[in-house]
């Protein structure tokens, strides 16, 4: 069932119908796995799939992205993807409904992952809803080079946490926020992260969730004097970078700031690099000093 | 209609107003780019020709976000042309496209008409001319001088436009106008930019519209107004070719081969736009789905045309005005 649509000598990306192996619940998200030949052996933590919704002729034209969550190279079904899927709008209810068995279209990996530390220095992984999917594969990879690793949890409730359990195993000490304090420490990440920095010494702080989270987490890195990583959200219509639709104001190596593809140069950015205040109530304005941007009208 | 399906190859090559392309299937601007993401995916060298991003003479941000929204079976982006500015893409995009030898379509666009002339003469000029089979000027954009109306929509900025790029362009080397949907009778658009010398037409661009967040109670995109595209509007790329193609069967304009665009995602809607007149065939929107379409759609139509049991692409361009018997 599972097919190779594209896959060209050392492109890094695989194009497959994925069979969909498991579905299951995971609090208020779906947990699937999807058989991806050839793409785990490419995959980092921190980048993304994009999925398509429907066959040929679905009247949802446009690809789904998702964290990649976990992969397994060659197993009995000769490798894996795994993903947790929020349902969110149309396209993502008809995502987590798929079946065992069924199939659909997977591109992947996509984007930047997460740069590791060169030095063994304690990280903090910040996760916020399902944005803690990428970081427990993170946190092994972290501690396999020697950095000792602190989780943060973050949700609005206890259902919309994900991997709390999980989060134990791969992680020196894990801390739980929900807004409404049915788990955990009520309140933000935002209000334990920063003692935490502290605390542990850490050398860098990686994010993954809600813009606004990830905006404070780079706040919080900065008074720190350390960096951020983040992985960003934008709408994305390809996520493979054709399209344009996914840019945000980034600040380069020499203070000029672009319009730059979220799904190549990012999603994980430096946190320090993103021109923040420009995102202001579900929109992004071009900063005026952007490279290319209008002309003000005087 | 029952007649036997051909054996042997189709013959799918095309002739773009004397420039002979092996396909004819290409991207469509803005939707894949300028190529190395694609390339990913297909050998875009293998496509017809590989039209690239419309650049303008300096570099453009394009507009805030969300630039996007999908709509039922299509989608409106309001990009705003970003883009590095002409030298910046001769030196690396068009320099990328000659090294791996794809054939180029590059497509032009400026605020004014001169602006479109001086883009024509860098990509010309470049060392890397060689590589372009044509130049598309995309008129879809707004007129500066003209306070916002778009070069498509207005006969006489049309008209100046292509008159300023012939200028620059080469003999030997197709210019193409790319219209816009959005006019009250794109036979009058398309007749002007011929006697203005364009030697092809590329139809359609996007069409406009708005998409209401119906959270918010406000536009979802931050330009509010977006360029329809997908298989939403193929009917209306249809019509557009249909209309311009039977003008100039019946010569009350000049014939000139027309590049279909609009609403492509299987072998099927390439051979309708085909069958209404279009010679060659632009795939955009559902590369974002399917980054494999542009090569993928080809192949299909070639089945499609051989199971009809012609033998040469050529034959069935603009079949359905012939067979149009009411
Ligand atoms: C890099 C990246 C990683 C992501 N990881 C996850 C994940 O692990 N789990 C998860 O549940 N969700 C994740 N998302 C968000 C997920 O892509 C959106 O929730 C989903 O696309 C919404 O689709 P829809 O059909 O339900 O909603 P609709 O609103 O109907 O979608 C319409 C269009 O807008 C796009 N869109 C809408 N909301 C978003 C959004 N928040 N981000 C990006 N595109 C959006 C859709 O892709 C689609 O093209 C991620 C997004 C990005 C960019
Ligand atoms: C995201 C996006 C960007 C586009 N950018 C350009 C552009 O720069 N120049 C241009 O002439 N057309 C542009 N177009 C229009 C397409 O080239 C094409 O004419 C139109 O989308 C219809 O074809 P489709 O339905 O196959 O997408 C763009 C379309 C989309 C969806
Ligand atoms: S989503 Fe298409 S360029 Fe990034």
């Amino acid at each position: 069932m599972t097919r190779t649509i594209a896959a060209r000598e050392g492109a890094g990306v695989v194009q497959v119908e994925a069979e969909v192996l498991g579905n299951v619940a995971a609090g208020a998200y779906r947990h699937l796995t999807l058989v991806t030949p050839g793409l785990a052996e490419l995959a980092r933590p921190g980048q993304f799939v994009a999925l398509s919704v429907g066959d040929g002729t679905s009247s949802m034209l446009l690809r789904r992205s998702f964290s990649i969550h976990k992969v397994s190279p060659a197993g009995t079904y000769g490798g894996t993807t795994e993903i947790v899927v929020a349902a969110h709008g149309a396209g993502t209810r008809a995502l987590t409904a798929l079946e065992p068995g069924e199939s659909v279209g997977v591109i992947g990996p996509l984007g930047r992952g997460f740069p590791l530390p060169s030095q063994p220095v304690p990280c903090v992984l910040v996760g916020g809803g399902y944005g803690s999917a990428p970081l427990f594969w993170l946190a092994e990879q972290l501690r396999e080079r020697g950095c000792p690793v602190e989780m943060v949890l973050g949700a609005a409730s206890a259902d919309r946490l994900f991997g709390v359990v999980g989060a134990r195993r791969v992680a020196d000490g894990v801390t739980v926020t929900t807004d409404d304090g049915s788990a955990g420490v009520r309140g933000w990440v935002s209000d334990v992260v920063p003692d935490l920095v502290t605390r542990t010494g850490a050398g860098v702080v990686y994010g993954c969730g809600p813009m606004g989270m990830l905006r404070s987490l780079s706040a919080i890195a900065d008074d720190h004097g350390i960096v951020a990583q983040v992985a960003v959200e934008e709408a994305m219509a390809c996520g493979v970078g054709i399209c344009m639709t996914c840019v945000m104001p980034v600040r380069g190596e020499d203070g000029t700031t672009t319009m730059v593809r979220s799904c190549l140069d990012g999603p994980v950015l430096r946190g320090d690099r993103v021109r923040w205040e420009a995102f202001e109530d579900g929109y992004c304005r071009v900063p005026e000093d952007a490279v290319g941007a209008p002309r003000a009208v005087r | 209609m029952g007649t036997p399906t051909t054996t042997g190859p189709v013959d799918m090559s095309v002739d773009l107003a004397g420039v002979r392309l092996p396909g004819p299937m290409m991207t469509a601007s803005g939707c894949a780019a300028n190529g190395r993401e694609m390339h990913r995916f297909i050998d875009i060298t293998q496509l017809g020709a590989f039209v690239t991003k419309s650049v303008k003479l300096d570099p453009v941000s394009g507009r805030g976000t969300p630039r996007m929204a999908e709509t039922p079976s299509g989608m409106l982006n309001s990009i705003g042309l970003q883009g590095p500015g002409v030298t910046a893409f001769v030196e690396k995009d068009l320099a990328w496209l000659h090294s791996i030898g794809a054939r180029v379509v590059v497509s032009i666009a400026g605020g004014t008409a001169s602006e479109f002339a001086r883009v024509a003469r860098a990509v010309v000029r470049s060392r890397y001319a060689s590589a372009v089979a044509a130049i598309e000027v995309n008129i879809s954009c707004p007129n500066v001088a003209n306070r916002g109306l778009v070069f498509a929509c207005d006969p006489g900025g049309a008209h100046k436009v292509l008159t300023l790029v012939r200028e620059e362009v080469p003999r030997g080397l197709p210019m193409l106008a790319k219209l816009s949907p959005d006019v009250t009778d794109i036979v009058e658009i398309a007749d002007v930019v011929l006697r203005a010398g364009a030697h092809g037409l590329t139809m359609i661009n996007t069409t406009l519209g708005v998409a209401i967040d119906t959270d918010r109670l406000r536009p979802h995109l931050a330009a509010a107004t977006g360029g329809l595209s997908g298989p939403a509007i193929r009917p209306m790329a249809v019509r557009a070719i249909w209309q311009v193609a039977g003008a100039m069967r019946e010569g009350r304009i000049r014939t000139a081969p027309i590049v279909g665009a609009g609403g492509v995602r299987h072998g099927r809607d390439a051979l309708e736009l085909v069958a209404a007149g279009a010679s060659a065939v632009q795939v955009g929107t559902a590369a974002f789905n399917d980054p494999t379409a542009p090569h993928r759609v080809g192949v299909e139509l070639e089945r499609l045309v051989a199971d009809h049991g012609f033998d040469r692409l050529a034959d069935v361009v603009g079949i359905a005005h012939e067979r149009f018997t009411a």
